[in-house]
């Protein structure tokens, strides 16, 4: 029931969706196992809506792609990485209300 | 418009008082910052829960109780209050987002968060081998060696579940003894994957990007050592969500709310119930009796 304006990223394609993008990225890093994963997904929906075309918001299950958590030192879930350019941002770790990730996604938006 | 009641939280104590709220026909709703369940949604398995038998997870419980909640009318809204102020017989709750919302009463079911160490590394470590979450982050640690500090229920059951990713767990308890359920106890006493340290605390931890090392001092003899892990879990108590309400309502000194057998706080028409009221035990069973009684006094007071 997630928002359909949530893209779904993979190691695979996590060069070209989330570095290369034309825009900032957040990446929420997620396992269906996590319950606070699961807590923060009602906000992270709503943020898609709202952020639409100024910040891509994304989802990568850290179960299925191993390696870019890997990459990032992630050892925790949830993870929330903003990217820009390239470049990490912020990285926000654990559950946290709705007002903590704006304040990160007004750094680029 | 102005609301009956107001409930702020969705955990067990608020989604309990809902149900009963519901039913009473209270009009109202809970406000939840995140989505409903609290503490429980990090809780591996919840086996004292009156009903069910082999015990049950708690996202399947939060489940149950939020799905159980909306039967009777009242609906979970997403949001966080930042402030209540009243305003003759009534509130005003002022909400992070700007809204401000209207209510005849409150009642308070913000639960609680995890207790930090408050020692060096382990702010700049979280999320890099630092948890406060084992069915989160205990996946991370499939054959590495972690730590979890505390002696308590929720310590020696995570240390429980951490050992079927952890090849080694180690718990640090500051006492010689663990304050933990005696069935608790007997299950990590004759896991051979628990080793015990006693009477130590944690003083630092090590590590350049990820966790490396945990510095240790024995109380009883004052020495130092440094044990290498991969991870430290931290279960060391909680600290009440109240700090909305500091210098409204009473409180005890660490902030835990005071109340009445009804749940009445010290504002008339202010409720709390669950785990951040000031009580001897904080569980799933006791929070949900609490936050049927806050809806049953508001009931009755309002009447």
């Amino acid at each position: 029931m997630s928002s359909d304006k949530i893209i779904q990223v993979s190691d695979a394609d996590f060069d070209e969706k989330v570095l290369k993008s034309d825009i900032p990225v957040l990446v929420d890093f997620w396992a269906a196992w996590c319950g606070p994963c699961r807590a923060i997904a009602p906000v992270i929906d709503q943020l898609a809506e709202e952020y639409e075309g100024k910040v891509k918001i994304a989802k990568m299950n850290v179960d299925e792609n191993p390696a870019t958590p890997g990459k990032f030192g992630i050892r925790a879930i949830p993870t929330l990485i903003l990217f820009k350019d390239g470049n990490v941002v912020e990285q926000i770790t654990g559950a946290v209300g709705k007002t903590v990730i704006e304040n990160a996604l007004s750094k680029v938006a | 418009m102005t609301f009956d009641v107001i409930i702020i939280g969705g955990g067990p104590a608020g989604l309990a008082a809902a149900i009963y709220a519901g039913r009473a026909k209270l009009g109202g709703i809970i406000l939840e910052k995140m989505s409903p369940g609290g503490q429980v949604l990090i809780t591996d398995f919840v086996e004292n829960y009156p009903g069910f038998v082999e015990g049950i997870s708690g996202f399947e419980l939060v489940e149950k109780f939020t799905e159980h909640a909306k039967r009777f009318g009242i609906t979970v809204e997403n949001g966080e209050v930042s402030s209540i102020e009243p305003v003759g017989a009534e509130f005003n709750l002022n909400l992070t987002d700007g809204r401000t919302i209207t209510s005849k009463t409150v009642i308070i079911t913000t639960g609680a968060t995890h207790r930090k160490l408050g020692v060096k590394g382990e702010q700049e470590l979280t999320g890099r081998g630092v948890s406060y979450c084992a069915t989160c982050d205990g996946p991370f640690f499939k054959d590495q060696v972690v730590a979890v500090v505390g002696g308590g229920d929720s310590a020696v059951q995570e240390a429980i579940f951490l050992t079927k990713f952890a090849k080694k767990v180690y718990l640090i308890h500051r006492r010689d003894q663990l304050r933990a359920i005696k069935i608790l106890q007997e299950r990590a006493f004759s896991n051979d994957k628990i080793e015990f340290i006693w009477n130590s605390t944690v003083e630092e931890i090590k590590g350049k990007d990820q966790v490396e090392a945990i510095k240790i001092v024995n109380k009883l003899t004052g020495e130092t050592s440094c044990l290498n892990v991969d991870g430290v879990f931290i279960f060391i108590g909680i600290e009440p969500t109240t700090h909305f309400v500091k210098g409204l309502v009473d409180m005890d000194q660490r902030g835990f709310i005071k109340t009445d057998e009804w749940m009445r706080t010290s504002v008339k028409g202010i409720y709390a119930a669950g785990d951040c009221r000031k009580k001897p035990l904080l569980q799933i069973v006791t929070a949900v009796a609490e936050g049927a009684t806050a809806a049953f006094a508001v009931e009755h007071d309002l009447a």
